[in-house]
């Protein structure tokens, strides 16, 4: 009846729907299943399927918004259950995200952000248009495993780099590591500024960050 | 409301009672890798031929954007333009967010160019619209305020009223201005389209200014991109949108078809002329 369950869990991320998603979670709660277990075996399974096919084409950006949402919906149910039972669920690694400064494009950072959380990542999103210092405080607040730094404009790009170098200077790149991403971003332009990861696309950047984190 | 810019010879009309403009969008390396690599090796053949086919496929004016990473647009701005003003006769929209490349650049147009952008944040009303006059050019005002890009049609609204309210503090007159509502896409939030829309239907109420878009963002992360933004082409233009930083070689047809049916197109001449000209050959020429 579980397996049921699990696979009811992954269809309804996969048909994004919000309701479902979080109705299964009550059901499974009801049931005694270990709330771990239906996120890990269940939803995120969905989401990798989701993630898989938008990467193919086969699935397009407002599914995959919608997928986000319905991941977030179940999370919002189960989270509560799991710190009851003392237990939370593994973080693969915190991850504190921006867009730099001057540049204010938000879609393809929170898609990122969505997939990390989704997948298992304690996300802290900074938004749009932050400044190079509120980034790297908040990496130290949180103890960050990965800063991700999103410009979409060939003109804030270098910023990206400006932030690295803040970073190297307070000698925090040995236990922080740096992902960048955006539509000009380069293979070219990752090594010259000696960033750690980066990804053409939202699923992408769930492989580099898991890459970063076995690193 | 007429925003005219103009090159060595020729004239461009943005106009809110005349055919719709074509600002062709491709000298920018946003995103094109290839136009990224030429600029980076100097090398101006690439840009040379994505202006010549702009203008063949029917732009009204030229944006120029050579922002790169790692590069310094107030190096490669100038050179770009000075190219353009030297080779080709078409009027110019030039495309930084960097003052000093603007400044770099703007004496180098022969005419009046049209600048790309100012917006409604302090920092930018103070560094770019002092050049727009000292220039005697016109200027995009993207409607962003102090808090970023809103969704609220009225927030925008009000970042519109700020641009044309310091520029005419400067002699700037609302003819010079063409506002910009922003477009973002369709794909990440519904209802994005229609908040441009009703923007685009509220600046011009409120002003009766010009308005320019941003056309190719909406359709962003959905399949069949061209038909999504034929479609909102369509619906802006009928909310009164004027002029768009848009692809001429993809969407010229459909934008002479949008005029023809709008009844700014008399017996359909400029369609047709534009449709004998880009056909295929099987087409008869005319007798």
């Amino acid at each position: 009846m579980s397996d049921e369950l699990l696979k009811a869990m992954a269809q309804s991320i996969i048909d994004g729907e919000a309701e479902v998603a979080a109705d299964l979670a009550k059901q499974s709660i009801s049931a005694g299943m270990d709330p771990l277990d239906s996120i890990t075996k269940g939803y995120v399974a969905g989401v990798n399927e989701v993630g898989d096919s938008y990467a193919c084409g086969n699935v397009f950006l407002p599914e995959l918004v919608m997928a986000g949402e319905a991941m977030k919906a179940a999370i919002a149910v189960l989270e509560p259950e799991l710190k009851k039972k003392g237990a939370s669920r593994e973080v693969l690694g915190r991850v504190v995200l921006a867009t730099v400064e001057g540049d204010i494009h938000e879609i393809g950072k929170s898609l990122v952000g969505t997939m990390l959380t989704a997948s298992g990542f304690e996300v802290f999103d900074l938004g749009v248009n932050v400044p190079a210092d509120q980034i790297i405080a908040k990496a130290e607040e949180v103890n960050a495993d990965i800063v991700g730094l999103s410009a979409l404009l060939t003109t804030t790009m270098v910023r990206q780099k400006e932030v690295i170098e803040a970073m190297d200077k307070k000698g925090m790149r040995n236990k922080t590591h740096v992902m960048v991403g955006g539509a000009p971003v380069t293979k070219d332009w990752v090594q010259k500024i000696e960033a750690d990861g980066y990804s053409e696309d939202a699923v992408g950047a769930v492989n580099a960050a898991k890459n970063l984190m076995k690193g | 409301m007429k925003t005219t810019i103009s090159s060595k010879t020729k004239k461009a009309t943005i106009s809110t009672d005349g055919p719709f403009t074509v600002i062709g969008e491709k000298i920018n390396p946003t995103g094109r890798k290839k136009l990224a690599a030429a600029l980076q090796e100097g090398n101006f053949d690439y840009v040379r031929d994505l202006a010549r086919k702009q203008i063949e496929a029917g732009a009204d004016i030229l944006d120029v954007n050579v922002g790169m990473a790692g590069t310094d647009d107030v190096d490669y701005l100038p050179k770009i333009v000075k190219m353009l003003v030297d080779e080709f006769d078409i009027p110019l929209c030039i495309d930084t967010p960097n003052p000093k490349a603007l400044a770099a650049a703007l004496p180098l147009v022969q005419g009046r160019a049209l600048v790309n952008s100012v917006n409604g944040e302090e920092k930018s009303l103070e560094a770019v619209l002092p050049l727009v006059k000292e220039h005697g050019a016109a200027v995009i005002g993207l409607t962003i305020g102090e808090g970023g890009i809103s969704n609220d049609p009225e927030v925008r609204l009000a970042a519109a009223a700020k641009i044309i309210e310091r520029a005419g503090k400067l002699g700037i007159p609302p003819e010079d201005i063409v506002i910009d509502p922003l477009v973002m896409t369709v794909g990440a939030d519904s209802n994005a389209g229609l908040v441009t829309l009703t923007t685009i239907e509220m600046v011009r109420r409120e002003f009766g200014v010009n308005v320019n878009l941003g056309a190719s963002n909406v359709s962003f992360g959905l399949p069949e991109r061209d038909v999504i933004n034929q479609a909102f082409l369509a619906l802006a233009i009928g909310a009164g949108a004027t002029c768009a930083i848009t692809d001429p070689m993809k969407y010229s047809l459909a934008i002479k078809a949008i005029d023809l049916l709008r009844g700014r197109d008399s017996y359909g001449a400029k369609y047709l002329k534009y449709y004998r000209a880009h056909a295929p050959e099987a087409v008869p020429p005319k007798v």
